[in-house]
């Protein structure tokens, strides 16, 4: 019998990390509510970025949490895969700009 | 997208005590869930009391010329409980002695009762301080008869709540039926041609927003100024004031829930976000509730429920001020659906 490595379920058990380290895990809860709180960026804005890190981090527990958030918050689907494809260009640019490291490589070995 | 209501439809949970019992069953009898007794309990609020009665709620008829995806009434055009002007005149003479400042007219769409207009004639010359029509705004659009209602509004001095699930057309469509936002906008723009929604006028137009889905509304403040941005940039349209209310698992969003698999996790999200502070100011305890056929309920949700006020006062042809006053309050899970985060009323946030 395999059980899958994540299960949606554990995402309501988060806050138990603090039960193992108080201290640190609630610093650390302070900090996440923090970051989130209207600032110079409005929450909406700071969810869809989260739902853009969420998808490069591939985190399922955090794609779950940011598309209902932005569900919650009025936001699109359409804005919703709009922001998930800058996380994706910045992946994809990340890779490609690296070919300059290759191509530096080559010119100077096989030049 | 819904055609007809599930009463129609013969769907079991046209019945009121099969949705009870789902609501009583499963998670929240196992014990995974507390039960919405057990949770006001940890805090001392059971049993919920009824302050002194402030709102006057009347639902004049289930029929609706729209079918919405998660109407708690079950609304639809194949309803046929609508209210009979000698219930009206019940009603008129409570308006009068009750004490309440607002009077709030809900359906269905009440202006398809056929004594709607003059309900509201005689209503008006009570002179209640806030009288409140819910306007689905479709049925301003929907026929000729109707086109002349933000004036008749006007007239009568009546403060308009309506419903409006998102500012982009696919999402509304999605919700409320194809076409009912574009039909919508226009009815907005009717209401602001004659002054209704401006700023600092006294005619009041307020939005009414709800999930499209089985998730918890955002923050009412930054919602309204996401539909005020979106509404003026797009269609230069105005109003005053958006309320978020969270859909409360009852009739056809229970219906919803269950069949999308959404049902449990949209419970453990309403205990979740439960605030004790909602629970001091849910609506129950300053509003009543009367049904097409005069009956009286804590709230629009328990009238469709089917569970009747806990006093001896149960119809409006015997309402009793001093009886009704301090009743323990009818509750079960749905409950749930005004204590979330910052609670939730026909009026919008309650924390």
């Amino acid at each position: 019998m395999s059980k899958p490595y994540y299960d949606a379920a554990d995402l309501r058990k988060f806050g138990k990390i603090t039960e193992w380290n108080e201290e640190l895990g609630t610093k650390f809860f302070d900090y996440y509510g923090k970051v989130f709180e209207e600032g110079a960026l409005t929450a909406r804005e700071k969810s869809l970025i989260a739902l853009a890190v969420a998808h490069t981090e591939q985190c399922p527990y955090c794609i779950d949490a940011y598309t209902k958030d932005g569900l919650e918050r009025g936001v699109t689907k359409e804005e919703m895969m709009e922001a998930i494809h800058v996380g994706a260009a910045i992946k994809s640019g990340a890779t490609l700009v690296h070919g300059v490291q290759m191509m530096n490589k080559v010119n100077k070995l096989d030049g | 997208m819904a055609t007809q209501s599930l009463q129609k439809l013969g769907s079991n949970l046209a019945e009121s005590n099969k949705q009870l019992d789902i609501l009583s069953n499963g998670i929240f009898k196992n014990g995974e869930l507390p039960t919405f007794k057990t949770k006001i309990s940890e805090t001392a609020q059971f049993p919920l009391k009824a302050k002194a009665l402030e709102i006057l709620q009347i639902n004049v008829g289930y029929m609706c010329n729209q079918v919405c995806d998660h109407c708690h009434v079950d609304a639809g055009p194949d309803r046929k409980e609508i209210m009979t002007r000698d219930t009206m005149k019940r009603c008129l003479e409570v308006i009068k002695n009750s004490g309440a400042h607002t009077l709030d007219l809900t359906g269905g769409a009440p202006e398809m009762n056929p004594n709607f207009r003059w309900f509201v004639e005689e209503a008006a010359k009570v002179g209640i301080k806030d009288f409140i029509v819910r306007s689905n705004l479709t049925i301003i659009r929907a026929n000729k008869k109707y086109h002349d209602l933000p004036e008749f509004f006007k007239k009568h001095n009546v403060h308009v709540v309506s419903s409006m699930p998102h500012w982009t057309r696919g999402k509304t469509d999605k919700q409320r039926g194809n076409g009912v936002f574009d039909k919508s906008i226009k009815a907005l723009q009717d209401l602001n041609a004659v002054g209704y929604g401006m700023p600092d006028s006294a005619l009041r137009l307020d939005l009414v927003y709800n999930p499209s889905g089985a998730f918890l509304p955002g923050n009412q403040a930054a919602m309204e100024k996401d539909f005020k941005k979106a509404l003026m940039e797009d269609f230069g349209i105005q109003f005053h004031n958006l309320f978020a209310i969270t859909n409360l698992p009852i009739a056809r969003f229970l219906d919803y829930l269950i069949a999308s698999e959404n049902y449990e996790d949209y419970m453990y999200a309403l205990v979740d976000a439960y605030n004790p502070a909602a629970v001091k100011n849910v609506m129950c305890t300053n509003t009543l509730s009367v049904s097409w056929d005069g009956y009286l309920f804590d709230c629009d949700f328990n009238q469709m429920l089917e569970l009747p006020v806990n006093s001896p006062s149960k119809h409006i042809s015997d309402f009793n001020k001093t009886l009704l006053e301090g009743r323990d309050i009818v509750i079960s899970q749905h409950c749930y659906g005004c204590t979330a985060g910052a609670g939730s009323s026909c009026q919008g946030v309650v924390a």
